[in-house]
């Protein structure tokens, strides 16, 4: 089936298999690596990207279901070669140690920040519920968000 | 991971679906595909085709009349609930899906998907069932609605038959509710769950012990445990909790949820 998404402000238009899941589509066949495959079940959230300004899990959308909207990624949170506040502050606060979360993380914490630019304690850690990190124990991260609230 | 090869549709109205859905045996309603995408996944099912209700704005929104009932599309989302000026108008609502998983599902996953897939351990069925809430289906004969009673009928199962569609859920006015969880993890999958409603006399509903929410009623919150210890259930037992475990939990829960709802104001 013909496919046409708008990712990161590039239009991408393929023909796509109704089978493929929408984290395929952007890793195997946009060669966008940038959202990890962690679970492949809607439980770690490492696939996490901004369809139509909601945040989704990639593995349980398929790639047609997405046409015709726009999908950021974290591909797309950098400005330029500078690094943009939020990503700034993971890397401040070690908010990161392997990194195979943080791809997700970041995008849970960019679709919290839209909404709520001043979130409070228990927002952030909702937020982030449906993203997994088994090296930080979560602490860094939560304060790497709050850092980056106003 | 890679799916078994499916076709896929999108229709644009109900009449369109329904000729899809009755048109070909091995069609599946997908509605925001958070329990069905993992389903296929898995190979529990296979559908041959996959008819996609996105496009049915018809089947999305939150409506409340003059009287306080509210009609609800069943391709709203949780979030979308949540979200809804209208459904506060019984807040129960929204405080059950904002208990949901997490944002990224919560943004996707329908009231109609968690109805019909009809999992024992979903939040939404006991939650029907408590407040009174009754099923629109429709189908090639035209539309019929049911009470919660007449819409679960077993594990995966409704009356929402094949070539049929859930279109909307009608809630009755009313503000006296309650709802109980133990969960895996905070607002993960329930162990078992229990939801009240106070309207002269307690309805209580208790998920995740049988194949279909048991309702139960009770005249005080002092009778609900008696009445819940009486309603002679046999939950099973599993990894998360042994049967022993779950009867103790449904009493519980069940006294839980109307605390809550007599406490309302």
């Amino acid at each position: 089936m013909d496919v046409a998404v708008t990712i990161n402000g590039t239009l991408y238009e393929r023909d796509v298999e109704p089978r493929k899941l929408l984290i395929h589509f952007l890793r195997d066949d946009l060669d966008l690596t940038g959202s990890h495959i962690g679970c492949d079940t809607g439980n770690c959230g490492a696939c996490s990207v901004i369809v139509d300004g909601k945040l989704v899990k990639s593995c349980m959308l398929l790639a047609v279901q997405a046409n015709g909207s726009t999908v950021e990624t974290v591909e797309g949170l950098a400005e330029g070669d500078e690094l943009n506040a939020l990503q700034q502050a993971f890397s401040d606060h070690h908010a990161l140690q392997c990194g195979y979360c943080t791809p997700g993380m970041l995008m849970s914490a960019t679709a919290l920040l839209r909404t709520h630019p001043s979130p409070t304690d228990g927002q952030i850690r909702k937020a982030l519920q449906g993203n997994i990190c088994r090296c930080t124990g979560y602490w860094n991260i939560f304060e790497a968000v709050k850092a980056a609230s106003r | 991971m890679l799916l078994r090869e499916v076709d896929y549709a999108k229709p644009s109205s109900v009449a369109e679906a329904l000729a899809l859905l009755a048109g070909n045996d091995g069609a599946r309603a997908l509605a925001g595909g958070q329990t069905l995408l993992n389903v296929m996944k898995a190979r529990a099912a296979s559908p041959d085709m996959l008819v996609d209700l996105d496009g049915l704005d018809e089947l999305k929104g939150v409506e409340l009349s003059a009287d306080g009932t509210l009609t609800i599309g069943a391709m709203t989302t949780y979030a979308e609930i949540l979200d809804s000026a209208e459904a506060r108008a019984r807040p129960i609502l929204g405080e059950v899906c904002a208990q949901i998983a997490d944002v990224q599902v919560r943004n996707r996953g329908t009231i109609g998907g968690n109805l019909c897939s009809n999992d024992p351990t979903n939040h939404l069925p006991p939650l029907m069932a408590a407040i009174g809430a009754r099923m629109t289906i429709a189908g090639a004969r035209g539309e019929r609605t049911v009470a919660a009673g007449e819409f679960f009928l077993g594990v995966y199962m409704t009356a929402a038959g094949p070539g049929e569609l859930l279109t909307r859920i009608t809630v009755p006015p009313g503000r006296h509710d309650g709802f109980a969880a133990v969960t895996l993890g905070v607002d993960g999958t329930c162990i078992v769950n229990a939801a009240a409603s106070l309207d002269g006399s307690f309805r209580v509903a208790v998920g995740c012990v049988d194949a279909v929410p048991v309702v139960v009623e009770a005249e005080s919150t002092g009778a609900v445990r008696a009445a819940v210890h009486g309603a002679g259930l046999d939950p099973p037992s599993d990894v998360h909790a042994s049967r022993e475990y779950r009867l103790h939990l449904a009493e519980v829960l069940a006294e839980r949820a109307a605390l809550q709802a007599e406490g309302r104001s």
